[in-house]
């Protein structure tokens, strides 16, 4: 292997601990008694539900939809009926609860009817839209909707599609196992992908600690006969499976923050998304399951293919928990997040199930004051210096925090990994974060509220300017009228006593009126049609038709002189 | 409960602060071959000293004792001053310096980390205006056994203008000095020459300068260790070598050798002991490097031109007060901004 690879800075090298699960091949795991499926579960607009408690589902059925300009669609994982569309607790930290559908299977696990697609001969939008309402998101735990990320940048092309089998996190195994057991059907879906992405290269990144998976894909390259795709090993270092990690090391491209890696001819996705892709399209299977890693305080660590919405517990129970475990951790021990029960439901973004004890993972050490050592920034992968931010976040100066980049942190956690003060830099920098956010929600509510307020108050100015300049003007108009009839009324007035200037005053009234509703007319006829654009052609007679009725109403209203 | 990384590297303070003081111990052993052990009873006084100071001040402050007395951070600060002050000063200057590192320029500012001041160097300089004639008095190496310099340490015996004489650096400049003008016996002499006396060795001082291997040696272990990184000791010899070698290529009979800069005084406890304290010193890497070579030169020139025998303290001190300015101006590109 020749290709040239590139540095990111920093970086740690934590005890891997991942043999110990991959001495097993994938299990499956029997049907619970009731799966909760949470219906946000992705990045993005929250879908609705579209089924009923009471209702019988199929296996693959969607019961959210997608809602909003980014979101994704939620399945049924198995056949059975559904018990509840409630509130449950969600597998995050903080233990808040969210709209889930509870189904309590009918142990046939039987499909419904299944949609195929192929991707060859479909235009990308299509796709897009198929893959959206399968559910696929992101598995490498950000979930980000996938069909959003398949568009290629400005161009129209991709350079580089990198796909990522990194699996930097220690413990967890899922990515290693698939790319053992399914290298060929998540090669299928990486080719579909590069298809939709007009990509020029693949490259498949993978850690130089699972020289088994390097072989299997690139075995599964050379069967498939497929050029332009390469597997390479990358060395094994933490946090390396960062997307933007990974990118520069396969490219030697730094996407910055809040930039989009299209721009820059690259695009980043998980070697579980490609899976789930070629599972769609080939065979019309929505994302109803996924690989986890069931690791740490158990008697035998190993994968299983699980249904979403299945409870943890239920999960880890099949792998042996040591009686001292004290917590479930999603993720890995670097970035994961600790459960807020034993029973929340394996999710779209749940690539392990990290089971904990105090031995295994002991509370750190107490916190010291900060010597300037410099190791956080030694180790960080964003080239921050989080020394410096932990004072500003400290002192809660929130603005020079972020000038020395806080929102570029990745929140990878190798700076509290180092700490030998043992502060927990990644606590202080989440705080600070969600302090600005919250700040900047504040201030955007108050400057709305204080928008409106003057606006409002330009209004009523501009009204009452407008109203006094229209009386003014009508009052001249009026006294013109009266100035010149009165003018000719001396003349005729010799002759005739009775005067006509009232029923002028009148008219000219009438006129006013009518030219000002006129006006309402036209202004009301620009607005109207702007919801009515890009409709489909029998829609868009309909309103044609509804047009011209309207469009006569009027026409009517004017015959009546008191309208 | 805490969040994640839920794991870590196993690395305390305490363990940085006892690889410095590992690291102090080849430059130690030199020393007690070539002065005597009386250096170890200024160790002890010192230790005792600031780790009392420290546990005084932690209870008026309210602070964790156990937890800060065993950091180590004061052993450290208490070595420096012990290898700093002269090894024959009486007991209670070592005291009244450790007491002010540890309480007035550590604890008062904060403790641990906050400290905008190296302590030790801070100490030194301010004994230095006190008692400079106390501060000024250097034993040659092998002059005085353990008894007598028991004896001076512990104010049995207070001749010591007879006994000791200046540091090397600070015989080598005034006999520059003096050979300087026409009327000295040592006018028209070179370095060299004036070098040739009992109290130098090879390159620097007799004796000190196997000291200052033992601090190149430490030092250099620190940085296999990651404790501490290449660039301030680099850039502090660079530059002291740079500064010498100009004005000793210039004018080779009034200035001492590039050499002789590095292996006397403080040059190499400062490059690999003091400027290397991450608390008062620079943090980025080009910020380490403009703080070394700053306080190179600055040490340089107080050396040549300035009323002190050596000048690192000095220099330390007010490279000190530039490191938020330099810490601020040299902030290196984040990921992703780079220009490369």
């Amino acid at each position: 292997m020749l290709r040239k690879l590139f540095k990111f800075h920093g970086g740690v090298k934590p005890q891997t601990n991942k043999t110990q699960s991959t001495t097993a091949a994938i299990a499956a795991v029997p049907l619970p008694d009731r799966l909760v499926i949470p219906l946000h579960q992705a990045v993005g607009g929250h879908p609705r539900p579209l089924v009923q408690p009471g209702e019988h589902v199929l296996k693959g059925q969607r019961i959210g939809g997608a809602d909003g300009n980014l979101s994704s669609a939620v399945h049924a994982s198995t056949s059975g009926i559904v018990r509840d569309v409630a509130q449950a607790v969600m597998p995050h930290t903080s233990g808040l609860t969210t709209l889930s559908v509870i189904i309590e299977p009918d142990g046939e696990d039987r499909w419904c009817e299944l949609e195929k697609v192929n991707y060859r001969s479909t235009p990308p939008d299509e796709l897009r839209d198929f893959l959206r309402d399968a559910g696929v998101v992101g598995l490498g735990g950000a979930v980000f909707p996938s069909y959003a990320k398949l568009k290629p940048g400005k161009e129209g092309k991709l350079k580089t599609l990198v796909i990522n089998g990194a699996e930097c996190e220690p413990f967890i195994t899922c990515d290693d196992m698939l790319m053992r057991e399914r290298a060929s059907d998540m090669l299928k879906g990486i080719v579909a992908m590069r298809y939709m992405l007009q990509a020029e290269e693949v490259l498949i990144g993978i850690e130089d600690n699972k020289p088994e998976a390097v072989a299997s894909v690139q075995a599964a390259i050379r069967a498939s006969g497929e050029t332009g795709i390469e597997a390479v090993a990358i060395p094994t270092r933490y946090p390396a499976g960062g997307a933007k990690q990974l990118i520069r090391v396969l490219t030697g491209i730094e996407v910055p923050h809040g930039r989009r890696s299209t721009d820059f001819g690259v695009q980043c996705f998980n070697v579980g998304t490609a899976f789930s892709i070629f599972e769609a399209l080939e065979h019309g299977r929505p994302l109803i399951s996924r690989l986890v890693t069931v690791a740490g305080n158990v008697t035998a660590p190993r994968n299983y293919d699980v249904l979403i919405g299945t409870p943890m517990d239920h999960l880890v129970r099949l792998a042996g928990p040591r009686p001292d475990t004290d917590r479930y951790i999603m993720g890995g021990p670097m970035m994961g997040v600790r459960m807020p029960g034993f029973d929340v439901p394996v999710v779209k973004a749940t690539n392990c199930v990290l089971v904990g004890s105090p031995a295994l993972f002991p509370a750190p050490p107490p916190e010291m004051p900060c010597i300037r050592c410099g190791e956080c920034a030694k180790a960080c992968p964003a080239d921050l210096a989080p020394f410096e931010m932990y004072w500003f976040s400290r002192s809660k100066n929130f603005g020079k925090a972020q000038e020395y980049h806080l929102f570029d942190c990745i929140e990878c956690g190798c700076c509290s990994f180092v700490c030998p003060s043992h502060i927990p830099l990644v606590d202080y920098f989440r705080f600070s974060k969600s302090e600005i956010w919250s700040r900047e929600r504040e201030k955007e509510s108050s400057d709305g509220a204080r928008d409106r307020f003057e606006f409002k108050n330009f209004r009523q100015e501009r009204e009452k300017q407008e109203k006094a300049e229209k009386l003014a003007a009508k009052a001249a108009a009026t006294r013109e009228k009266v100035a010149t009839e009165g003018a000719a009324t001396p003349a005729a007035a010799d002759g005739e006593a009775a005067p006509k200037p009232k029923p002028s005053a009148t008219d000219a009234k009438r006129a006013l009126i009518e030219a000002a509703m006129e006006k309402a007319r036209q202004q009301k006829a620009q607005v109207a049609p702007k919801n009515t654009d890009h409709l489909a052609p029998d829609v868009e007679a309909d309103i044609a038709a509804i047009d011209a009725r309207r469009n006569a109403a009027p026409a009517r209203a004017a015959d009546t002189p008191d309208a | 409960m805490n969040n994640s990384p839920f794991v870590r590297k196993a690395a305390s303070v305490q363990s940085v602060m006892l690889q410095v003081l590992l690291a102090l111990v080849p430059a130690i052993a030199a020393y007690v071959w070539f002065f005597g052990a009386g250096i170890l009873v200024q160790l002890a006084i010192a230790s005792a000293a600031a780790l009392a100071g420290e546990a005084a001040m932690l209870a008026i402050r309210g602070k964790p004792k156990a937890l800060f007395l065993t950091d180590l951070s004061a052993v450290v600060t208490a070595w420096l001053i012990a290898l700093t002050f002269p090894p024959i000063a009486p007991w209670w200057l070592t005291v009244t310096g450790t007491l002010l590192a540890v309480v007035v320029v550590k604890q008062l500012y904060g403790g641990l980390g906050q400290n905008p001041f190296n302590p030790a160097m801070a100490a030194f300089c301010l004994m230095i205006v006190a008692y400079p004639a106390l501060m000024s008095q250097w034993p040659a190496a092998g002059q005085l056994d353990f008894k007598t310099q028991l004896d001076l340490i512990f104010g049995g015996l207070r001749q010591v203008d007879a006994i000791t004489g200046a540091t090397p650096l600070d015989a080598l400049r005034t006999a520059l000095r003096s050979a300087a003008s026409p009327d000295s016996q040592l006018h028209g002499l070179r370095t060299n020459q004036l070098m040739d006396g009992p109290a130098f060795g090879l390159l620097g001082g007799k004796g000190s300068e196997w000291i200052a291997l033992g601090y190149l040696v430490g030092g250099l272990w620190l940085i296999r260790q990651r404790i501490i990184t290449w660039h301030i000791p680099a850039a502090f010899c660079g530059a002291l070598f740079a500064s010498a070698l100009l004005l000793w290529g210039m004018r080779p009979d009034a200035f001492a050798s590039p050499l002789f800069h590095l292996a006397s005084g403080g040059a190499m406890l400062g490059a690999f002991f003091i400027l290397t304290d991450p608390v008062s010193g620079a943090t980025t890497p080009r910020g380490k490097l403009l703080f070394a070579a700053g306080a190179a030169i600055f040490t340089y020139v107080i050396r040549s031109f300035g009323a002190f025998p050596d000048g690192v303290a000095f220099a330390t001190l007010l490279m000190n007060i530039l490191v938020p300015l330099i810490d601020m101006k040299t902030q290196a590109p984040v990921f992703g901004h780079k220009k490369d």
